[in-house]
């Protein structure tokens, strides 16, 4: 007996019930379908997400003071006062693989043009701010070195504020805004980013020259932190060590004492997040899964009808000289047929679900080429699995008895 | 001296049931020679049942021996049993058991695809030759629910036919059938005897039916009641003709 013709038998079985193939390959199809589209969903938003993260820069790196403890209380970030504009230079002139650096100070409160008003951010940071933090120019310019300086009463905005603004539509580039009470000329706003990943809006924004902001809001001569860009990502480590040593030494750290600062990169926060959809694809892949080993067992169910209902047919066969494994391949073969083109069907079904999902619902996917053929797999082994005991019971019939079965 | 099919030595078939051992077969002896139409006669309970499982190597002897075309049974295996029905012999049974929703080509080449040997084309072949030699020659195609009862079992004729058996063994080969339909089959049986020199096994409960074999066996109570050579065999197609026209 050869495989064709076993092929041939077992198509010619399923053709005489099609209706009943069918409604047998449905728990398959919906179970991997369900299997497709959840973990395109799950794919989809882990995705998003480190897009959303690339987008505020992948290559960023945050320098904080911390770490630093007075008679065991550990202050707040923000009270402390330990990162020195000479920090942010000896970095920039020193650390090993780093493509931009600035300083950060920031300042929140009221910006005021004409009758309208709204509370925002400001950020004292130098030029290559921009780049670091992956920030575009729309109209005008960016403020120059030579205003870093000078500290002048320049700034780029958002496009939040600009909204808030300017709501004649006047340009706003050479209007003058007031933050605090300090007029700040308006020579550039940025590209719009859109909300970050923890949902805050980038484009509430202005950016002004970090010795502004020191000097004529804060009034004070250290910085809250800085903000670096590595080389690029794989050089992400390199550089946290290197600007690690530039610290330890710039704050006379000893060998064994703790670190007054924090350097953190983005892979952190990628990895963290990542985590947390990484959780919900196995969730949601463990209740996928759990409606195949359902489909499964439907088709175990009916093979297992089927082969009481042939018992008859199979007792013939048998009498007509087939073997006990021919009838195990038949019915075998039966089940995988059911199961993969279920499973056939399912991927169709379930690409074509993922993309009613993205087009009508906006949400992310993506289907990775290894979760089809990871369903696919399932099935065929669902198919053997599930359809083995019903095969066996049929192969081991009594032919006598099978002829006689009513 | 004619080729001998079937020599059976002493057959024994005993059954466990429960507690109790029933002792379907005690002992029967006799050979079956090419080109013979044997019928087997019985009441129910008699042993023929388990006779015909015995002949057609579905079952296996407690005791005594069992040559089929020279070759012994007794201690063969499931598959080789299997293997052996495959090629040596055609069952025709009462209730046809064709393949439902299936064209009578597919039902009648049903055995060759348990055979390796046999290609797709040359089934196919053989299988239309069997049809046409049973009379359907015009309906290959028919599916086995579009069939009436005797063109049903007919096409179950072609499947016997369809390996080139040594032997067919027909169980109540009729039993289903109105009169006129079974003078049709008995007919075709004649007609593959006597044109074709196929070896025939007809068992019945009819005792009709012993006038149109060669030679009667009858079993009672697992034993040969009697065997008789029937020197006149009489003429289905005689009979069929002298039956009553239907409209």
């Amino acid at each position: 007996m050869n495989l064709t013709n076993l092929l041939k038998i077992a198509l010619q079985a399923l053709n005489g019930n099609k209706f009943r193939g069918f409604l047998t390959m449905l728990g398959i199809i919906i179970g991997v379908a369900a299997v497709i589209t959840m973990l395109a969903i799950g794919q989809g938003s882990k995705k998003s997400i480190q897009e959303q993260i690339a987008t505020m820069g992948s290559n960023m790196i945050n320098i904080r003071p911390g770490g630093e403890q007075f008679g065991g209380v550990r202050r707040s970030a923000g009270e402390m006062q330990t990162l020195k504009l000479e920090d942010f230079e000896a970095i920039e002139k020193e650390a090993p693989y780093i493509s931009a650096a600035s300083p950060e100070v920031s300042s929140s409160g009221q910006v005021i043009f004409g009758a309208n008003n709204s509370p925002t951010s400001i950020y004292g940071v130098s030029p290559s701010y921009l780049d670091i933090r992956k920030y575009k120019v729309a109209q005008g310019e960016v403020f120059s070195d030579e205003d870093v300086r000078s500290s002048a009463k320049v700034c780029v905005i958002g496009q939040t504020v600009v909204d808030n603004l300017f709501t004649n539509n006047e340009d706003p580039v050479g209007q003058t805004i007031r933050f605090n009470k300090i007029p700040f000329k308006v020579i550039g706003v940025l590209e719009s980013k859109g909300d970050n990943t923890m949902g805050m809006d980038q484009d509430d924004i202005i950016l002004a020259p970090y010795s502004t902001i020191q000097k004529r809001i804060l009034a004070i001569t250290y910085i809250h932190s800085m903000a670096v860009s590595a080389s690029s990502e794989d050089a992400t480590e390199d550089a946290i060590a290197g600007i690690q040593t530039i610290l330890r030494r710039q704050h006379k750290i000893g060998p064994n004492a703790e670190d007054d600062f924090n350097v953190r990169s983005q892979k952190e926060l990628i990895s963290m997040m990542s985590s947390t959809t990484d959780m919900m694809t196995v969730l949601l892949a463990c209740i996928a899964g759990i409606s195949l080993f359902v489909g499964g067992i439907g088709i175990m169910n009916i093979m297992y009808v089927s082969v009481t209902e042939r018992t008859r047919e199979i007792g013939l066969r048998m009498s007509i000289g087939a073997k006990g494994f021919d009838i195990l391949m038949q019915f075998l073969i039966e089940a995988i047929l059911l199961s993969v083109t279920g499973g056939i069907i399912g991927v169709i079904l379930g690409i074509g679900s993922a993309f009613i999902v993205k087009n009508i619902l906006a949400w992310p996917i993506d289907i990775e080429f290894y979760t089809v053929i990871l369903s696919f797999l399932v099935c065929t082994i669902t198919g053997i699995f599930f359809g083995w005991y019903p095969a066996k019971k049929a192969a081991d019939l009594d032919p006598i008895e099978a002829l006689r079965y009513e | 001296m004619r080729k001998e099919i079937i020599r059976i030595e002493d057959l024994k078939r005993d059954f466990v049931v429960g507690e109790e051992t029933v002792h379907a077969l005690r002992g029967v002896s006799f050979s079956i020679c090419e080109g013979e139409f044997v019928t087997i006669m019985g009441t129910s309970g008699s042993g023929k049942s388990t006779l015909l499982n015995l002949i057609g190597c579905l079952d296996t002897p407690t005791q005594g021996e069992y040559y089929l075309d020279g070759i012994s049974v007794k201690t063969m295996n499931k598959n080789q049993r299997a293997t052996l029905r495959n090629r040596k012999i055609g069952f025709i049974f009462q209730s046809y058991n064709l393949l439902p929703k299936t064209t009578a080509v597919d039902n009648v080449q049903l055995p060759l695809m348990y055979n390796s040997d046999v290609s797709a084309k040359e089934r196919r072949q053989r299988s239309i030759r069997a049809l046409q030699l049973v009379g359907l020659g015009d309906r290959l195609q028919h599916k086995s629910n579009q069939m009436s009862g005797g063109q049903q079992q007919r096409v179950a004729i072609a499947r016997a036919l369809v390996n080139e058996p040594v032997i067919i063994l027909a169980d109540e080969a009729t039993g289903n059938l109105d009169t006129r339909t079974s003078f049709e089959i008995l007919t075709l049986l004649q007609r593959l005897n006597t044109e074709e020199g196929r070896t025939i096994i007809f068992v019945t409960h009819n005792p009709e039916l012993a006038e149109y074999s060669s030679r009667n066996i009858v079993i009672r109570d697992g034993r040969i009641k009697s065997d008789t050579y029937n020197p006149s065999v009489r003429s289905a197609k005689e009979t069929l003709d002298k039956l009553p026209k239907q409209d």
